[in-house]
């Protein structure tokens, strides 16, 4: 099945209490599959045809603080209409959960994978997990809502997938037991919610500047504190299917002298590089990041520790002049743990451009160089497969 | 109410509290707390009420958009000026004149 088709069935299998939602290529299926499993019987979701973005994310918000298990899907242009109110639904600690399927924010105008739209809501206060394939989409969604909902955490979180790479190619994936995944998700029963009879309450105070940064802190140590959830939470899960999940996957990277870092559809790619790399006798390696909210600075370090040379691919344009966001924060993972490796910064795929195995089969090549001491770029952040 | 630990009680939160005692996105989990928070301190006009005037016709109550103007047994009373923000509706509301505008606290 399409990682659309994937996301839909996982939300079927959890069947939450309400949905607003709004169209937006490429997640658009996900609503409308879950409009139909509504229409046929199959769960008894609450679903909120809404006029906009902003409106499915406040209604979330409404909803969530209410005491409903809440989900809502967008992509792009539609996230970034969220805007304002992401920060609103994190600050009030509601565990909402949303698929988001990556598209480049315009512009210019395109409807193809890029991560623009989550990277730049990634300093909302949301949790971030991203997938390499459909298998991977499904399993962290069902996954979601033990994390978020979780009394240490209660965060709100992006199950994030690339847009028609992985949302509408189709491939085998395994599904796992209706009952199982039921179990394992399991009922949620907030302390507080605001339909709470017994118990009325407030959500969203103002707070006068000698309240806002206690409140603050109390959050950014719910995010640390996400960290041992979010591995206890894929341990159990593993348990149930056999699938592993951590911060991230280390492909051939444990005796790694080059590594490629990347999130997404496209460390597939990368790992037949790898496989080609390593056929021609070469330590070549890929870190393949899956949550990136909380971001797992050290463990990425640790893991990069023995390389010559790393390669950090961004999939989205940073416009600070030096490079994207994942360069700049595993960059500084590194610098903090005193590495010694060379570093580079790699713009690829924006706005759906195609990346091959021929071309981060190039970039290992380029490693070795950078390894040796060579001048190999002359700017922070080459463009990968850009015409010149 | 019962299952609130005690910090999590309004009357315990103020301005010292340690940020790991406030509650999960500064919810409050009591009704009326506003009671407690003396939002008229920001008041840069009050009204005054001439009780010779008055004629407890109760028009400025509803109009009142802080709840400032506090009814016992059919009668007004004088304004609470702890959430009382100085809008001046009131003094404009009454037909009898009975309510004015003083600059200040």
């Amino acid at each position: 099945m399409s990682g659309n088709e994937a996301v839909a069935h996982a939300i079927k299998q959890i069947n939450p209490d309400v949905m607003p939602a709004f169209p937006i290529t490429p997640s658009t299926e996900i609503p409308q599959f879950v409009a139909g499993m509504i229409a046929n019987g199959e769960i008894d979701t609450e679903f909120i045809p809404v006029e906009s973005e902003h409106s499915s994310m406040s209604a979330a918000i409404g909803s969530s603080a209410a005491g409903a298990r809440t989900l809502t899907a967008t992509s792009s242009c539609g996230l970034a209409f969220m805007w304002e109110v992401l920060y609103v639904a994190a600050s009030n600690r509601l565990p909402i959960a949303m698929a988001v399927v990556n598209r480049g924010l315009t512009g210019p105008l395109n409807i193809n994978a890029e991560h623009s739209d989550s990277m730049g809501a990634r300093d909302s206060g949301w949790l971030q997990i991203y997938a390499e394939n459909n298998q991977e989409v499904y399993d962290n969604f069902l996954q979601a809502y033990r994390i978020a909902e979780h009394p240490d955490v209660k965060l709100p979180i992006m199950i994030c997938q690339d847009g028609f790479i992985t949302s509408h190619a189709v491939e085998n994936i395994t599904l796992w037991d209706d009952a199982t995944m039921k179990k394992f998700v399991g009922e949620y029963e907030p302390d507080h919610y605001l339909l709470n009879a017994d118990e009325p309450m407030a959500v969203g105070p103002y707070a006068a500047s000698n309240y806002c940064m206690e409140a603050k802190k109390a959050q950014t140590e719910a995010m640390k504190r996400a960290k041992k959830v979010i591995l206890d939470v894929a341990k159990e899960f593993e348990e149930l299917t056999g699938q592993s999940y951590g911060f991230f996957e280390g492909y051939r990277l444990d005796d790694a002298e080059y590594a490629v870092v990347a999130i997404g559809s496209v460390c597939g790619t990368a790992k037949d590089a790898v496989d080609q790399m390593r056929a021609r006798g070469l330590r070549a390696g890929l870190l393949k990041i899956r949550v990136f909210r909380p971001f797992p600075a050290e463990e990425i370090a640790a893991a990069l520790k023995d390389c010559r040379a790393v390669a950090i691919m961004d999939r989205s344009e940073g416009y600070n002049a030096v490079g994207g966001p994942l360069g700049a924060e595993v960059t500084a993972a590194l610098y903090r743990a005193k590495s010694h490796a060379e570093v580079i910064n790699i713009m690829y795929g924006l706005s759906g451009r195609d990346v091959r195995v021929e071309d981060i089969e190039q970039l290992f090549d380029n490693l070795v160089k950078l390894g040796d001491g060579e001048q190999v770029y002359d700017e922070t952040c080459p463009y990968l497969g850009l015409r010149e | 109410m019962s299952n609130l630990k005690p910090y999590e009680r309004a009357e315990f939160i103020n301005e010292s509290t340690p940020w790991h005692q406030l509650t999960d996105g500064l919810q409050i989990y009591e009704p009326a707390t506003s009671r407690q928070f003396h939002t008229g301190e920001w008041r840069t006009n009050t009204p005054v009420w001439n009780t010779e005037k008055c004629k407890q016709c109760l028009l400025c109550v509803p109009y009142c958009p802080d709840s400032s103007i506090p009814v016992v047994d059919e009668k007004r009373q004088d304004f609470d000026l702890d959430h009382c923000k100085g809008c001046g509706i009131c003094a404009k509301a009454c037909p009898f004149s009975a309510i004015t505008m003083k600059e200040g606290k």
